[in-house]
């Protein structure tokens, strides 16, 4: 416990709490509209958009965060007016976004340290500014996750149900994939573009495998989050290895760990649509 | 003529409904009493399904005018869904989606409470007796995607009574099930139909196996109405040759009608 005695640890802890619920509740709500790939693709523009910021010498979460609501904006409205899946419109933007990182990197002179760094993150040096950034992005999901439980929960269900009832279905779907933009953003120097997506499905998915119910899933997903990031920090400090990298593994442990015990692996992903 | 136009809960004016590359509804007109039971029939691609979601405002009309309960379907489009109870045909969500048949169910009332309202002892009430009234109240517990599809069907249905709805729309209710199922599910269907007061309207492929409640029929093809009027009078050999481009032959018998392809057959 004497570790909580450094202003930075308590900085990383509240950080990694954070994180862990905010990434986790995207990913439930993305994991469950089966377009997990929206985390790889935001990580990547907001990785785009801070590299951009180094560049022209704007604060990197600036930019991250404006990249990654414009690629946010450009789903869902391309997903509903093109005749094609989600998937592809977030496939287009991950090429798009990854081009446009490597492109900036091209521009950026000198060592490009800094910008390797937003690879990685660094949830050790993570400032108490941005452990508000964290906080407010972290709040902002709950609250919609608690006001509109309901009507997420249908749009999850089947969005075609939830329109003929009347929901504004279109706006809770755009709403989800801006959120996952915003997540993505504001942790973006903390757990890394490269990691911050593991944080983003693997605690949902793991949660998926055990939870029947909504609410049980969005729980088990916060705790498997907060769980990783708080073993990440602990193997960290103990044994002197990257967080992040600890992080990814913790979760991943727990989502394999939720696979072999998964009620649910018999049930084939076919057997039960209709048609 | 005057009268029956006065009693219409649902008229469409030459709707014309179009897809990249192909028109599903063509300049259809019609008009569906209050209480009446419609059911739809025609080949695959006739635009059974678009005429039906052109009821709810599911489908993109290009031109012509839907109203409901007096009212155009926009702008009053909100107000409109919230009196239809809607049965697709497919849902495509995964099985193992996180939902008990219980959450589900309480979905239809979500069209009565906005986001503000907490979900009350009343609204659980309503809930527990839509899906008792469907057979399903010792399922409310298991996963969704735990029940098989005859059950799942009436999960459906439960929650578009839990809508309570005026209107009810049913898409294929039957398709893929077991005789036995069919069975169960177009006797329900007649249940709800009659005790809930309901304007249904349902889309079959099976016109031998029609509710019996079923009193109007119409029969598209090519996105085009060939035959509007009473389903007695339109199950003839000579209009169901017509719409199926093919021999018909029609068995009446004691329960009903047998419809066979071929007129030797």
């Amino acid at each position: 416990m004497e570790i909580l005695q450094y202003q930075f640890m308590q900085n990383a802890v509240l950080a990694g709490v954070l994180a862990g619920i905010s990434c986790s509740l995207i990913g439930v709500l993305v994991v469950t509209l089966e377009i997990p790939f929206l985390g790889v693709a935001m990580s990547h523009a907001g990785f785009a958009g801070a590299i951009l910021g180094i560049i022209i010498g704007i604060n990197p979460l600036v930019c991250a965060f404006i990249f990654c609501c414009l690629a946010s904006l450009f789903i869902g409205p391309i997903t509903d007016k093109a005749d094609f899946k989600p998937e592809v419109a977030v496939g287009i933007l991950f090429s798009i976004m990854l081009g446009l990182a490597f492109l900036f990197l091209a521009f950026l002179p000198g060592a490009k340290t800094e910008a390797l760094s937003l690879m990685w993150g660094s949830i050790l040096a993570v400032s108490r500014f941005d452990v508000w950034v964290i906080a407010v992005s972290a709040l902002v999901v709950i609250s919609f996750l608690i006001i509109f439980f309901r009507q997420i929960k249908t749009v999850l269900f089947s969005r075609q149900v939830a329109a003929s009832l009347g929901i504004s279905e279109r706006s809770i779907y755009y709403v989800i994939i801006f959120l996952s933009g915003v997540v993505i953003a504001s942790n973006l120097t903390t757990i890394g573009g490269l990691l911050i997506f593991s944080l983003v499905i693997n605690p949902a998915a793991a949660a998926f495998q055990i939870a029947y119910n909504f609410r049980n899933m969005c729980i088990l997903a916060s705790i498997f989050g907060v769980g990783s990031c708080l073993l990440g920090l602990w193997f960290s400090y103990i044994f002197n290895v990257p967080a992040g990298a600890v992080i990814i593994v913790s979760s991943s442990i727990i989502f394999s760990v939720c696979l072999a015990l998964s009620p649910k692996k018999k049930l084939r992903h076919t057997c039960c649509r209709h048609e | 003529m005057n009268s029956m136009h006065e009693e219409s809960i649902i008229e469409l004016k030459d709707v014309t409904v179009t897809y990249p590359h192909h028109t599903a509804l063509e300049s259809v007109s019609l008009a569906i009493e209050r209480k009446a039971f419609m059911g739809i029939a025609g080949p695959n691609g006739a635009g059974k399904t678009t005429l039906l979601c052109a009821i709810n405002g599911l489908s993109s009309i290009l031109s012509g005018t839907v109203r409901v309960f007096e009212k155009s379907l926009f702008p009053h489009i909100a107000s409109i869904r919230r009196d239809i109870g809607y049965v697709p045909q497919i849902i495509a969500c995964d099985p193992r989606i996180p939902l008990r048949v219980r959450e589900v169910v309480s979905m239809g009332r979500y069209a009565r409470i906005n986001f503000l309202k907490r979900f009350s002892s009343e609204d659980r009430k309503i809930t527990e007796y839509a899906a008792d009234m469907v057979g399903i109240g010792h399922l409310m517990d298991r996963p969704i995607g735990h029940l098989s599809g005859g059950e799942q069907r009436k999960v459906a249905i439960a929650r578009a009574l839990a809508q309570e709805p005026k209107i009810l729309l049913l898409d294929e209710p039957v398709s893929h099930l077991d005789l036995n199922a069919q069975a169960s599910i177009l006797a329900l269907i007649d249940k709800v139909h009659a005790q809930k007061n309901l304007t249904t309207v349902m889309v079959s492929h099976q016109l031998d196996q029609l509710p019996e409640s079923c009193n109007r029929l119409i029969l598209l093809k090519e996105g085009k109405i060939i035959f509007n009027g009473t389903t007695q009078s339109g199950l003839t050999e000579d209009i169901l040759s017509q719409l199926y481009g093919c021999p018909i032959k029609v068995i009446k018998n004691g329960y009903g009608y047998t419809i066979r392809v071929g007129a030797n057959s």
